[in-house]
């Protein structure tokens, strides 16, 4: 039976992990090479790499760190942030990365989903979506997209719906779904946004933004139906191991992979 | 023990050979058939679809010599669409035919399975006349490997099939067949146990060279190269 999946998330800043991360005996609390290595042996079934540099300059350090990752961690490994072209996607993917995550790109340009499809594969591209609830908690639910998160987001006016079904027809493989509602709450995630996308598209779907505690975890893939979970906070500042949400999950009957 | 890897552009090729090179594997990566004769042993790794991999391999004159490689007892590993290529024929973008190595047909998920393609861990079942096998050694039956993938393997032999695993239906996630080996999901990306199956390759191809097809049996499935103890 296959798994659900538990997803570590690192955001990366000119090669060093931005936000301070306190749960393991790592040499360097900084060096994603060594935090990955660190998920890895902890049990993350998958990592991703958000890249929050601004310039070329420290773009060309991603590469390096997605290649010394690759070159000491087995399991599947997604990066996103800045990549614009097939051609980034191409270096990314030759430096080590499984799969490139686009968001922004992808909303300036959706050529860029079939174009990336095309050459690498759906099972290459996940399309990540930044999404904020646009009507009152009464009326049935529509959520619209947002780019260039953080301090000022920009809204996009694509329905959060309509543009996760364009891009899985234009060929995203897999959809991460980020409810800007939700994230840094630790209330959990919106189940709301995450049934909704789990029904419109056939492929997977990865939940992220607003888990706090193992049973955010259990609701976003149990009525969320979610195929896997994204976590930074939670497991970075060593509030719950791997270990301890998986073992949650299980007793929960949720399929989880054995170490 | 030089390993060849095949280069044939498939875009996970540095990460098999990350991998082989981390359980300490002695590899060389080609795109040239003549360099085959000086391997000990062969890699085709793949993502990606059957046609276009046939296509690269047929481009590169691979197709034509990798058959006779096969049969000639080289201790070989297909991974993903370098397992599934080893068959008779594919239904992925149409009809068309593969390397016929293995008897079988490519064919898609079932729709009912769930979502496809297939990503993720799952579980290999090893079917017991396999489970002693080398290629297993220090691999608990059941273990989760990571899939990705919207085909399958409906082989026609049954007595090739070493592992399953369960996602609509039980389709041969592992096959072997004297010096033959071949996996769906990716080893290189699966973890330890991913790299222990590579680990085991690598020993396994340094003792099994010479159990060939032919010699056994040439032509068609012989017994697993060894006995099971069931």
């Amino acid at each position: 039976m296959l798994t659900r999946r538990i997803i570590p998330c690192l955001d990366v800043k000119a090669g060093r992990v931005v936000k301070g991360i306190s749960f393991v005996n790592h040499r360097d609390a900084g060096d994603p090479v060594e935090l990955a290595a660190d998920y890895d042996a902890a049990g993350a079934d998958e990592l991703v790499f958000y890249d929050i540099t601004a310039s070329s300059d420290e773009r060309a350090i991603m590469y390096e760190v997605v290649e010394r990752t690759a070159a000491q961690v087995f399991i599947p490994l997604t990066v996103g942030g800045g990549l614009r072209t097939v051609e980034d996607m191409y270096r990314m993917l030759r430096a080590g990365a499984d799969k490139v995550s686009i968001n922004t790109a992808a909303v300036l340009n959706p050529q860029l989903i079939e174009d990336g499809a095309r050459r690498f594969g759906s099972q290459c591209i996940m399309l990540s979506v930044d999404a904020r609830r646009i009507n009152a908690a009464d009326e049935p639910p529509r959520w619209a997209v947002f780019t260039h998160t953080g301090a000022n987001p920009r809204p996009t006016g694509l329905d959060a719906i309509e543009w996760i079904k364009r891009g899985v027809e234009l060929g995203a493989g897999e959809i991460c779904i980020n409810s800007m509602d939700a994230d840094g709450q630790k209330q959990g995630y919106d189940l709301e946004l995450l049934q909704a996308v789990s029904d419109a598209v056939p492929v997977p779907v990865i939940a992220s933004g607003g888990a706090g505690s193992p049973d955010d975890m259990y609701r976003g893939l149990a009525e969320g139906r979610a195929d896997a979970v994204l976590a930074a906070s939670i497991f970075h500042f060593g509030e719950y191991t791997i270990a301890q949400v998986k073992a949650f999950l299980s007793e929960q009957g949720v399929p989880m992979r054995r170490m | 023990m030089k390993i060849a890897v095949i280069n044939y552009g498939a875009g996970n090729l540095p990460n098999a050979v990350r991998a082989l090179q981390a359980v300490g594997a002695d590899l060389f990566v080609t795109e040239r058939p003549e360099d085959l004769a000086q391997a000990e042993a062969v890699v085709l790794p793949g993502v990606g679809a059957t046609a276009d991999t046939m296509q690269s391999l047929q481009q590169m004159g691979m197709a034509a010599v990798l058959p006779d490689l096969v049969a000639s007892g080289c201790p070989f590993l297909g991974i993903c669409v370098g397992m599934q290529v080893l068959l008779a024929t594919s239904t992925e973008f149409g009809d068309h035919a593969c390397l016929g190595v293995v008897g079988g047909a490519v064919q898609r998920l079932p729709d009912e399975a769930g979502k496809i393609p297939q990503i993720g861990w799952n579980q290999v079942h090893y079917r017991p006349a396999f489970a002693a096998h080398p290629l297993f050694a220090g691999i608990p039956d059941g273990t989760d490997f990571y899939f990705v993938h919207s085909y399958y393997c409906a082989v026609d032999d049954p007595a090739v099939v070493a592992g399953q695993t369960d996602y609509g239906l039980s389709f041969p996630s592992v096959l072997i067949r004297n010096n033959l080996v071949a996996v769906q999901f990716h080893p290189e990306k699966s973890g330890r146990y991913g790299l222990q199956l590579l680990r085991n390759f690598v020993n396994f191809a340094s003792h099994s060279r010479g159990i060939s097809g032919t010699e056994l049996d040439p032509g068609r499935a012989g017994p697993p190269a060894t006995p099971s103890n069931s």
